[in-house]
């Protein structure tokens, strides 16, 4: 078993040879956190007392929710047969939403922690950070987590880690990261196994920036990897994507808090500040170099974040808005991903349209933006992006399905996603069923092992934003896991359904369904909403229909009584207090047409089931 | 569970009311409401502030309640003569509960006595006592007439057996006809308080209802839909499911029918839940109430109304005892309305009669929605066009929503 290291390599200064740079790969809640906690710990990065459970995940939605959102990199020192090294790590976002940060997380390393739950067994996401992994050429160090656990089955486990990465299965490690069994075992292999960082030390500097963080007092800390050259304190660098020049005004590593350095050599991790105030000055993919001597060619692998899923976001209270869009844009320092335009909507008032990487992401913006600013938002149902080109050639790109156009329509594309499902194979009928009725395409499925299989469907994005995931867990019994990635696109049958209240059109509740879907979702929200609209001092109408023609109606009686008739006496006040309150409730109703209709039927038409449980919990 | 007081500042333990109700008071009738909290079973649907304990203690008991009474009616007159207010004859006194017949005619003779004592009663005054159908004899009606009542208001509510039986009434249906027969032997005008929508109450039900209560020829009927109170044991027993819900629908079909029998009978509406045989048997304290005048109430959670200043009595007998007896004021508490809250009241309550609310007293606004009322049915165009809002059957049905609508935002 190798000590703590007496004394720790210094940064920039650091011979390659003793840099091991290495990520963990894990599902959602195979015990990442907790590992890399025991790894700092044993390290000495941080003491015992100073310990709190998942030390790197920062952010307070990201502890509640137990998922890692924003990857970090923690130099440690740990010595082996004598020899001190610096082992950097790299905590990378577990979720498929966060794939491109994934994908330069791991181009940031040489090696690659394969953590899995001993009791779960590998999950899809874990499969697809894996392949992401290979594809970069990474050094795979197979582990079962959680092996403290009566349920942990190290030995099946071991066996199907073996079959995918090809191996041995007593090569696979068996730790706790709760007890920390095993934990030191493997600092000892990561050391022995993973390649250290190779590059040419008198090359132009070129670093790859695989995360950028907006932090208030410090502005922009951006987290490299140096592939060549060195970066040192003050000198002026440059972002290769840009052209943009700044000064880097710190220069330093992680272990875990900030700590300056005299630079940053071949093979180093680190962070860099240079006074930005927005993380898009300092993109994550880019690559940095030296402005004096600038290198020729950057590391590649730039892209940038494209949003996948759109969805209205609106103040419940109309006087909020300018607060959403200050919100919207302090967000944004922090989150390339984020874009947002400014909509309106005759049903909700002013507001943005904003692009999401996918659901997850949705979900966070829309905690952060009420829970950190305060804010009430009714969101419109979640959509993709379609490209509609009509009959004279024209295309147009539709975000919002009230900007559906309504002229002559050529052919409408969807974008399409390829989806890959593990689960035990008793559900292999029920997720086929699903699928097929969410429009997929199965494309492949094999055994993982002899209880579990892979499969594998081409399927419209727009089929999974909205409550796949949710059915798929509920038809498995929570034990199927998803992951996709976009995957090209298709031309379907695709039309608009509008929802009109006595004739006029609401905007927030037009959708973009396929044509063999259009009536059940006319009925389902016509049905819903002649349940969530009070009845009116007249008849009211509720029509589903696309262009034209009405496929779906249901209709509101109009109310008969709405007159307090018993005897008060003189208690005059009493009546004058219910009136004021029927008053205050009028206020709250936003007027379609001649409607009133109660902000909490918008909220409640909008939401799914499923979200409603969870804002119950 | 009687419902709850509302909110509002502290009221002076001397009653003294501020200089403000002297605006007009030339112009504003006098009236007396007397309290009597007392009943010899709670009705299920019941919230009013009532007692069926026949011993509270000290001047909250049944036998002492009238002294009680009296002490308020002595400190009323000495509060409105120090707050600067010219005396004035009464025009109306009504004795509500609570059931006032539970106490002897006596004793509501003697407070009705200490009130013409101190300020008297104008010539054709309206005297009227609640009562229950079984809670009165020949004598005792004889006794009040005598004593200056000149009318009775019967909680018949229903004349079918299995309605009055949902709603915890005790009297049986027979006994309705007798005590109006007593009543009008004795001189007194007769009202009908009548309930609808009661669980249980078949259309039919309803409508033998009011045909009971119609061939036995009232002056005057009152038709309320049944509320159901938070608290009540009414209440409870819908949530728990053993009485069905109250159907709006059925609400308005019933009221439908009352206004269609009632008015065939020949009486008039004049407010949304009261019909008379003639504008004269119109109850005239009722609608001071919805007028705007002045009137005292008497008695423990009674309401008060000066010239724009509202208060209302400690709720509990006790209490309300225990105040009077440090001669002190028995309000709880009270508010002075402003020009804007007097005149949302003013539209709220001149809507309903039938009367109607002059257009020319509207702001912009509610000006501005007459058309629309119009159009929808809601107001009697004729009556619109010579400058007055009176309701239809339709209009009256949706009374409150008429009012938001008139209301500024
Ligand atoms: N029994 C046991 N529980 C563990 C172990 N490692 C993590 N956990 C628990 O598993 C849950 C998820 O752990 P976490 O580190 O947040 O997982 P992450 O989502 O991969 O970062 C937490 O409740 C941990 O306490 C382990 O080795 N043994
Ligand atoms: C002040 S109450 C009491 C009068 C008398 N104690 C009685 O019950 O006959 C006057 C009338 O209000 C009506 N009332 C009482 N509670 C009601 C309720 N919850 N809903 C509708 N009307 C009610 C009844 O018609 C009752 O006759
Ligand atoms: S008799 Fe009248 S006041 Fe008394 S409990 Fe019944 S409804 Fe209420
Ligand atoms: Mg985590």
């Amino acid at each position: 078993m190798s000590p703590m290291a007496r004394t720790a390599p210094v940064p920039a200064a650091t011979d390659p040879a003793i840099i091991r740079n290495f990520c963990i790969i894990a599902h959602i809640d195979h015990g990442k956190s907790t590992l890399a906690d025991r790894m700092l710990q044993f390290t000495g990065v941080v003491q015992a007392r100073d310990m709190k459970a998942q030390y790197l995940d920062r952010m307070d939605i990201e502890r509640e929710r137990g998922i890692t959102i924003k990857s970090q990199a923690v130099r440690m020192p740990w010595e082996v047969d004598n020899t001190a090294y610096a082992l950097n790590m790299i905590d990378t976002p577990g979720h498929v939403d966060f794939t491109y940060e994934v994908s330069r997380s791991l181009a940031a390393c040489e090696g690659a922690v394969l953590l899995v739950d001993a009791a779960q067994g590998i999950e899809a996401q874990t499969l697809a950070n894996l392949y992401l992994a290979m594809e970069n050429d990474l050094t795979i160090i197979p582990v079962l987590n959680k092996i403290d656990l009566p349920a942990a089955q190290p030995e099946k486990y071991a066996e199907e880690l073996a079959n995918l990465i090809g191996g041995d299965p007593e090569e696979v490690l068996k730790v706790s990261g709760k007890t920390g069994v095993g934990v030191e075992a493997l600092l000892d292999r990561i050391v022995r196994d993973i390649p250290n960082p190779v590059g040419d030390a008198n090359a132009p500097a070129r670093a790859m920036i695989f995360d950028s963080v907006y932090d208030t007092y410090r502005g922009v800390v951006t987290y490299v990897r140096v592939v060549d050259g060195q970066l040192t304190p003050r000198e002026r660098i440059q972002m290769m994507s840009t052209k943009a020049s700044h000064e880097l005004l710190e220069i330093g590593v992680s272990s875990p808090e900030p700590v300056p350095s005299k630079g940053l050599g071949v093979g180093e991790v680190g962070y860099l500040i240079t006074g930005v105030k927005d993380v898009r000055q300092s993109k994550v993919g880019d690559t940095v170099t030296n402005l004096a001597r600038p290198a020729t060619e950057s590391l590649g692998g730039y892209q940038d974040p494209k949003p996948m899923v759109f969805s209205g976001l609106y103040p419940l209270d109309g006087t909020d808005y300018p607060n959403l869009r200050e919100a919207l844009d302090k967000l944004k320092l922090n989150d390339a991903a984020l874009v947002y335009e400014p909509e309106t909507s005759a049903a909700l008032g002013f507001g943005f349209r904003v692009g999401f990487l996918g659901l997850l992401h949705l979900e966070i913006v829309r905690e952060r933006l009420e829970r950190e600013f305060n804010l009430d938002l009714i969101s419109t149902a979640p959509n993709v992006v379609y490209e509609v080109t009509l009959e004279d050639k024209s295309v147009a790109t539709v975000t919002n399905p009230s900007e559906f156009p309504s002229g002559k329509i050529n052919e409408v594309r969807e974008p399409m996603v390829a989806a890959t499902i593990l689960a035990p194979n008793e559900f292999v009928g029920a997720i086929m069923e699903l699928c097929q009725g969410r429009r997929g395409q199965m494309r492949g499925m094999d055994y993982l092992s002899e209880d579990r299989v892979e499969m594998r469907y081409w399927i419209p994005l727009a089929e999974i934003v909205f409550d796949f995931f949710d059915q798929l867990k509920s038809k498995t019994r929570g034990y199927a896991s998803l992951d996709w990635k976009a995957d090209g696109e298709q031309v379907a049958d695709l039309v608009k359904v509008d929802i009109l209240l006595q004739g006029e059109q609401v905007d927030a509740f037009s959708a973009i369904t396929h044509r063999d879907k259009a009536y059940a979702y006319g009925v389902m929200m016509t049905s819903k909403l002649r349940e969530l609209i009070p009845r009116q001092q007249f008849e009211v109408p509720i029509q589903a229909a696309i262009g034209s023609r009405i496929i779906a109606r249901e209709n509101i009686r109009a109310i008969r009584k709405d007159v307090l008739a018993k005897c008060y006496g003189g208690d005059i006040t009493r009546k004058r207090k219910l009136l004021e309150k029927q008053k205050e409730g009028k206020k709250r109703m936003k007027m379609v047409g001649r409607v009133e209709v109660p902000q909490e039927a918008f909220i409640a038409a909008l939401t799914t089931d499923e979200s409603k449980d969870k804002a119950k919990k | 569970m009687p419902g709850a007081l509302p909110l509002g500042d502290p009221a002076p333990a001397d009653g003294l009311l501020p200089p403000q109700v002297l605006d007009g008071v030339g112009s504003r009738h006098f009236g007396l409401y007397v309290h009597i909290p007392f009943c010899a079973v709670r009705c299920g649907y019941c919230d009013f502030n009532t007692y069926t304990a026949k011993e509270l203690g000290g001047g909250a008991s049944q036998d002492a309640y009238a002294e009680t009474a009296v002490a308020e009616v002595d400190f009323a007159a000495r509060a409105l003569e120090a707050s600067g207010l010219p005396p004035r004859r009464i025009s109306t006194v009504f004795f509500g509960g609570g059931t006032p017949t539970l106490l002897p005619a006596e004793d509501l003779a003697r407070i009705l006595g200490a009130a013409v004592g101190h300020w008297g009663l104008e010539p054709g005054a309206e005297v009227t006592t609640e009562a229950n159908p079984d809670s009165v004899t020949p004598e005792s009606l004889q006794l009040l007439a005598e004593a200056g009542f000149t009318r009775v208001s019967f909680g018949m509510q229903s004349a079918v057996p299995h309605v009055l039986k949902v709603l915890d009434r005790t009297h049986s249906p027979e006994r309705v006809p007798q005590a109006v027969q007593w009543a009008r032997e004795a001189g007194l005008d007769v009202s009908l308080d009548l309930i609808y929508g009661t669980p249980g109450e078949s259309m039919d039900d309803w409508r033998t209802s009011l045909e009971t209560a119609l061939s036995y020829g009232p002056d005057h009927i009152s038709a309320y839909a049944l509320i159901v109170e938070d608290g009540t044991k009414l209440a409870a027993q819908m949530r728990r499911g053993e009485v069905p819900g109250i159907d709006d629908d059925d609400h308005a079909a019933k009221y439908e029918l009352a206004d269609e029998l009632i008015t065939a009978a020949g009486l008039a509406w004049y407010e949304v839940s009261n019909w008379s045989r003639t504008p004269e048997h119109a109850c005239r304290h009722n609608l001071a109430y919805w007028r705007g005048d002045d009137w005292w109430g008497i008695g423990p959670g009674s309401h008060s109304h000066v010239g724009g200043v509202r208060w209302w009595n400690v709720k509990h007998p006790v209490a309300y005892a225990n105040r009077l007896a440090a001669g002190e004021s028995p309000a709880a508490g009270r508010e002075t309305l402003d020009a804007g809250t007097r005149e949302m009241e003013r539209i709220m309550l001149e809507a309903r009669l039938g009367s109607g609310l002059e257009v020319d007293a509207l702001d912009a606004v509610g000006r501005h929605a007459v058309a629309g009322l119009i159009a929808d049915g809601l107001v009697e165009p004729a009556a619109a066009f010579k400058g007055r809002l009176v309701l239809t059957l339709k209009g009256r049905l949706l009374a409150d929503a008429v009012v938001r609508r008139l209301l500024p935002e």
